[in-house]
């Protein structure tokens, strides 16, 4: 098997398993509880928070465990919101963020909050001019993401954060779920950013187990009301075995960074080359500083990419159609529509997306698969 | 960028006269203590200045720990270069570039020590200034108050460059004012004064009073792992552990409920005075702040005060609770502090504890007791460790649990 869908989710690595494993039958009391059993739970998770602040470089009472991504969105945005309502009711996004992102806007929309949503140029960039117009004395956030995961366009937090040092009451927020572990770090991390989502099952932890980076002194209402946990900040029984997992799978992510990052670009590049030569072949993600170096998103002109996934999924070659949690409902990629791209090749758009274990070996059987499929497909589409 | 000389200034103690000598040479001490994990590191401590040579030591971690260190007023990391003009230039380049922000002014400053060197000071100062507004766009020069004052000394064995002048913890080098036993409960109030009598010199003793059962063993980590926390600014500190169930059981069955509290105290303060005797202490040291609660009332004070001579010193008697917590959260204790474990202060808290009470009382209820036989046990019981800086106590299993990590 060729798994090149890492985007979409990735396999749980067998020692963070095994930490796993052990937590839930070794350290498997209440952190909140009194007694030892209590006591070990809490050392562990607040261990598992020194380790993941550590490797952020970033203090530890700065990181706050959550259910994943989704719920980190979730939280720094209705957070914000329900903080900031009293000082304003404005919030500027991109227009392609993640689902996460943009429908918990729309929800807000509703409830008389308005929204900016910011255009992108043919690279999927936001321009940081249009950001500086669109900033209003009633905004209270802006949320960009790092990584775009349907074509893997960096965006630029470095503007973006110059523009906001002069407007320090304003949240900012970026959402790295696809950014971590690829070379972006000190961009993610910048001087100005106040809160950071991830996911852990985005880097070889479990599901149902992310964090959220939130700047010291910024505040941010809670949504999960209840026993206090996590400074009363989201209540709910600690997931330690899954925190303890995340916090180790960080760690190896973040091990040799520079090393896997160079070895994804290369099998990119690899890619990126062959099926360029392609005449019915389109390219959304470039090979530069700009896009990060585990997406590549392409066409094949006139072929639906649901067609394209099933034909690779026939040979053991698993990629997904643009974002994994858009392909099963037949909609345009929605970072493509923004893009200004006619829905006609929208559709086709399919995404290969790399980690670390992927090889140069399997990126020669993609493109010799990817050979195969394309004169086949000539002929249905000549 | 990695500087290879950090030259200290002294802090009060150039005004302390003829102990001028002790106080320097305690605090090369302290300094060489607090910074053991540098082995390259070579401290001189001079008349006017204290110079770290650093011979290729991480400036940034050196310059983390010499904060801490109390009795030295600021200090000014330099970089040494080759007696080279060509040289001086690029990291004269290299240091404003770090530090540049839009609209900043600077100066060069520059220094002689060796009248030797080919170009005299205006000379320096003209061909460095000159280089810097070539090559940084939008800076501008100021004679008066620049936001970046370079300095520039010129000795025979190099050219010293320097840009940042970052404050020290103050205060005076810890053991040049005696020693003091410091009563540690756990709360938030005593590490702070503890670490406010470090600050004006002294050197103290931790006094930890615990009661098993009542108490657990993690209050007692918790006290331990407090005083790992304010460690870094004296290398290690003495913690001494008293039992004081005996005391409390006694107390408690024997003395009217409404001076529980100022009797226990009394036996408190007279455990801790013994262990000044013994441990040449020449004052004792508490986190008692006025009108708090009840115990910290001046006819409290008076009523527990009465059964000893020595001076009982109180921090941060005069600070409001807020100003307590931000120097807590400063110093890195107030998370630990607020960790809910009970104390021998909090069991056996008396319903209504007596807010002002009256001396002849407490020393009537008292006369009921046998003091010198509870005292004495006590002080059999007694178990001194040595705790350095970053110690933990609370997390038994870190390496264990590193390894799943």
């Amino acid at each position: 098997m060729i798994y090149l869908d890492n985007s979409a989710t990735t396999k749980v690595a067998p020692e963070v398993l095994e930490t796993y494993t052990k937590v839930s039958q070794k350290i498997w009391g209440n952190p909140s509880s009194l007694h030892d059993l209590g006591e070990n739970a809490y050392n562990l998770l607040e261990q598992s928070r020194q380790q993941v602040a550590n490797l952020l470089g970033v203090r530890t009472e700065e990181i706050f465990f959550t259910s994943g991504g989704t719920e980190g969105d979730n939280w720094v945005i209705k957070g914000t919101a329900i903080e900031k309502m009293n000082y304003g009711k404005h919030l500027i996004t991109s227009s392609v963020e993640h689902p996460a992102v943009l429908n918990t806007m729309a929800q807000l929309e509703k409830l008389g909050f308005e929204v900016t949503y910011l255009p992108v140029d043919k690279h999927g960039r936001v321009a940081a001019a249009d950001l500086k117009k669109a900033i209003r004395p009633d905004t209270i956030l802006v949320s960009i993401m790092a990584v775009n995961n349907e074509i893997g366009a960096v965006q630029p937090l470095d503007e973006i954060a110059a523009i906001l040092q002069n407007y320090p009451k304003i949240h900012f927020h970026v959402d790295a779920v696809q950014g971590i572990g690829k070379g972006i770090q000190p961009l993610i991390m910048n001087k100005r950013v106040d809160f950071v989502t991830f996911s852990g099952h985005k880097f070889h932890a479990p599901r149902g187990i992310g964090f959220i980076f939130k700047k010291h002194g910024r505040k941010l209402a809670p949504l999960m009301n209840g026993g206090g946990q996590e400074k009363n900040l989201r209540s709910g029984t600690e997931n330690l075995p899954a925190i303890a997992a995340m916090a180790k799978a960080l760690r190896l992510l973040l091990d040799s960074e520079e090393i896997k990052v160079q070895k994804q670009l290369e099998i990119k590049q690899f890619i990126y080359q062959h099926i360029s030569q392609f005449p019915k072949v389109t390219l959304f993600s470039e090979m530069n500083s700009q896009f990060a170096p585990h997406i590549l998103c392409f066409t094949i002109d006139g072929v639906r990419g649901e067609t394209i996934v099933h034909a690779f999924e026939d040979q053991d070659i698993y990629l997904s159609t643009t974002s994994a949690c858009s392909s099963k409902k037949h909609e345009v990629s929605g970072t493509l529509r923004a893009m200004a791209i006619p829905e006609r090749i929208a559709t086709s758009a399919v995404r290969v997306s790399l980690d670390e274990n992927n090889t140069l070996v399997e990126a020669e059987k993609f493109i010799k698969v990817f050979d195969q499929l394309y004169s086949r497909f000539e002929k249905i589409n000549s | 960028m990695q500087y290879s000389e950090i030259m200290v200034r002294y802090g009060e103690l150039s005004t302390k006269g003829k102990n001028r000598r002790n106080f320097i040479d305690r605090l090369a001490f302290n300094v060489r203590k607090s910074l053991h994990q540098f082995p390259n590191l070579v401290v001189k401590a001079h008349r006017d200045r204290m110079h770290l040579q650093l011979h290729g030591e991480d400036s940034t971690a050196v310059m983390t720990s010499l904060k801490k260190v109390f009795g030295i007023q600021n200090f000014s990391p330099s970089i040494r270069i080759e007696r080279d003009i060509e040289a001086v230039k690029e990291a004269a380049l290299t240091m404003v570039k770090e530090q540049f922000f839009e609209g900043m002014t600077f100066k060069i400053n520059t220094r002689r020590s060796d009248h030797e060197f080919i170009y005299d000071t205006n000379e320096i100062n003209d061909l460095l200034g000159g280089y810097i507004l070539k090559n940084v766009p939008g800076i501008k020069v100021k004679m008066k108050h620049p936001d970046l004052c370079l300095r520039v000394e010129v000795r025979v064995n190099g050219i010293f460059l320097s840009s940042q002048t970052i404050n020290g913890a103050g205060g005076l080098p810890v053991g040049t004012a005696g020693k003091g036993m410091m009563m540690l409960s756990g709360g938030i109030d005593s590490p702070v004064a503890a670490y406010l009598a470090m600050k004006r010199g002294v050197e103290i003793e931790m006094v930890h009073f615990f009661s098993p059962p009542y108490t657990s063993e993690q209050a007692l980590n918790k006290a331990k792992e407090l005083t790992a926390k304010i460690a870094p600014y004296v290398g290690h500190i003495k913690f001494i552990e008293v039992p004081f169930t005996e005391i409390q059981e006694t107390v408690k069955h024997d003395v009217p409920s409404g001076y529980l509290m100022t009797v226990q105290r009394r036996f408190m303060l007279r455990l801790a005075v013994l262990l000044a005797a013994k441990r040449n202490g020449l004052a004792i040291f508490n986190g008692e702040s006025l009108g708090q609660v009840a115990s910290q009332t001046l006819e409290s004070m008076v009523a527990i005060n009465d059964v000893t001579a020595l001076p009982v010193l109180r921090p941060v008697v005069s600070l409001d609770k807020n100003e307590i917590i931000k120097i807590a959260q400063e110093i890195g204790t107030f998370d630990l502090s607020i960790k809910p474990f009970e104390d021998c202060c909090t069991i056996f808290a008396p319903p209504a504890p007596k807010t002002k009470p009256r001396l002849d009382k407490a020393q009537e209820y008292e006369a009921r007791l046998d003091i010198d036989g509870l005292i004495e046990r006590a002080m059999a019981g007694i178990k001194i460790s040595e705790i350095k800086s970053g110690e933990t106590f609370l997390n038994q299993q870190e390496d264990e649990f590193a390894e799943l990590l």
